[in-house]
């Protein structure tokens, strides 16, 4: 297609689609990383909810019967509570296995004042009242309460925080290549002044001046687009097959489900929608001003 | 308005930026049908009516009306209508470089929203008319100058304007072609069209015995209507 307006031949063609490109891969790689610390965050939530830890932790001239008793205790207490799906002492051999990283495979548990671990689950929809069980769990001497509350806090906070400033990244992206489309609209109307006075006196409408602008800015913003979305797929590919390699049951996954693929793609699409649009808006505005 | 009448200036002054008046107290007026000479020595201010009359400038003083409609009060957005009845053969072509011949010629109709097959089969035709059916296709920068004007004619005929203003039409092309433009624009005038013709071409203007307005120092010194 040939523009009536020659704006292929500006040094903006050549540089601006690169342009967009490098925004549209920030932009995509910037969204994906808040789609996946959404993703992040329900799954911490997913694995906090619902549960809590109770310790009972070794206490000084405490004999093994005496720690198995204030367990045995905290285990009835929880049995009788009412909302409390579960109440589970995990074995010490299993203890032992979580530690092994730090003591060893052949430490004797005898040697070492390891708590007892009791896990608990809630019961789903009506959960039993926190404060009253901590307070009645506490008041078994060593017994240590923990309702994951304030680790899922915590993580909750990070992920928001994670998540908006990724989200702001984005924002900030495109309005900088709002900003570069306007004054590289500006430029090509002033280095073509003579062309868009002949359009005018012929009877061309602003709109149709409009048109060509808009036209050339959807085609960089098209071209730069692509490239900048295939670079984006490729660094996240990358990304996920490296995590999946990783063995850690807290690191969530790092692999973007079919939905959010789509909407990265979608990056691309705005981005040439906007490059239109700040065009179109740019023309208009100068013209109208200039009259 | 008086009936058929096209173009109409009261008392018109003209300047560039806050420079000195290049137009002064030019009255006159133009009949549907009608054909002008507009004529004087150069820096007379030819150009310069000829801008006010296709919505170029704006008058510093004075009233223009064109096809019964003061321009001062013409909204913005009915501006591109107006242009759309005025044809324009510039001194200087101002054809679009990129443009091939067929391209620049069709551009009054394209803006206009014509149909591509229409606009393609008039516009070839009408350059084969003023002789440049081997160029159609050619980019204004391998046409001389005799050839970059006819291709300026056509585009400001193509749109059958109620009003033709051209600019020294006849300027570069040898006397034959510019009896043939000449005897296109009389064709364009049988048919209602009203014709400008700014020249300093004597000959021309002895050889067709149309009226005369006749410019000097920015003053219309013959054909003035106060």
């Amino acid at each position: 297609m040939t523009l009536d307006i020659p704006l292929a031949g500006d040094a903006a063609a050549r540089f601006l689609p690169w342009l967009i490109g490098f925004m549209v891969y920030l932009a995509a790689v910037g969204l994906a990383l808040a789609l996946l610390v959404i993703g992040a965050g329900e799954h911490w939530r997913a694995m906090a909810a619902g549960t809590a830890t109770v310790q009972i932790a070794p206490l000084p001239n405490d004999g093994q019967d005496t720690r198995e008793d204030r367990t045995t205790r905290a285990l009835a207490m929880l049995r009788a509570t009412p909302g409390i799906a579960s109440a589970e002492a995990v074995p010490e051999r299993q203890v032992l296995a979580l530690l092994s990283p730090w003591i060893g495979s052949n430490a004797d548990p005898a040697a070492l004042p390891l708590p007892r671990v009791i896990d608990v689950t809630y019961q789903r929809g009506r959960p039993p009242d926190i404060r009253v069980l901590a307070a009645n769990l506490t008041s078994i001497p060593g017994v240590t309460f923990d309702d994951h509350g304030t680790s899922l806090a915590q993580l909750t906070v990070l992920a928001r925080t994670i998540e908006r400033t990724a989200l702001g990244t984005v924002a900030l992206i495109f309005i900088s290549m709002i900003v570069t489309i306007v004054f590289t609209t500006r430029t090509s109307l002033e280095i073509h002044r003579d062309v868009v006075e002949v359009l005018h006196l012929i009877g061309a409408r602003d709109g149709y001046i409009a048109r060509q602008f808009e036209l050339q800015a959807l085609f960089h913003g098209i071209k730069g687009g692509v490239a900048g979305l295939a670079l984006a797929a490729a660094t996240l590919i990358a990304v996920s097959t490296a995590a999946a390699r990783i063995d850690a049951p807290l690191l969530p996954r790092l692999a973007l489900s079919s939905r959010e693929w789509i909407a990265v793609a979608c990056v691309p699409v705005l981005a040439a929608i906007v490059a239109m649009i700040a065009a179109r808006v740019t023309v208009l505005r100068t013209l109208a001003r200039e009259a | 308005m008086a009936s058929g009448e096209i173009v109409r200036f009261q008392r018109v002054g003209m300047r560039y930026g806050l420079g000195a008046e290049v137009l002064h107290d030019i009255s006159f007026r133009l009949q549907a049908g009608s054909f002008h000479f507009l004529t004087g020595p150069s820096g007379a201010g030819k150009s310069s009516l000829l801008r006010l009359m296709y919505l170029a400038h704006r008058p510093s003083r004075g009233l223009i009306s064109l096809f019964g409609r003061d321009v001062a009060t013409v909204p913005r957005r009915e501006v591109p209508a107006l242009r759309r009845r005025i044809g324009v053969v510039f001194q200087d072509f101002r054809l679009i470089e990129h443009l091939s011949a067929i391209e620049n010629v069709a551009l009054p109709l394209r803006v206009a929203g014509g149909r591509e097959q229409q606009v393609h089969e008039h516009v070839a035709e009408l350059l084969r008319w003023v002789g440049l059916e081997e160029q159609i296709h050619a980019r204004p920068s391998v046409l001389s100058g005799g050839q970059q004007q006819r291709v300026a004619i056509a585009r400001a005929v193509i749109g059958r304007p109620q009003l033709l203003l051209a600019d020294e039409p006849t300027g570069n092309v040898d006397e034959a072609i510019a009896l043939r433009l000449m005897r296109l624009f009389e064709e364009l005038n049988k048919i209602g069209t009203t014709i400008v013709i700014a020249t300093h071409n004597q000959s021309l203007m002895e050889r067709f015995p149309y009226p005369v307005m006749r410019l000097k120092d920015g003053e219309l010194v013959e054909g003035n209507d106060s």
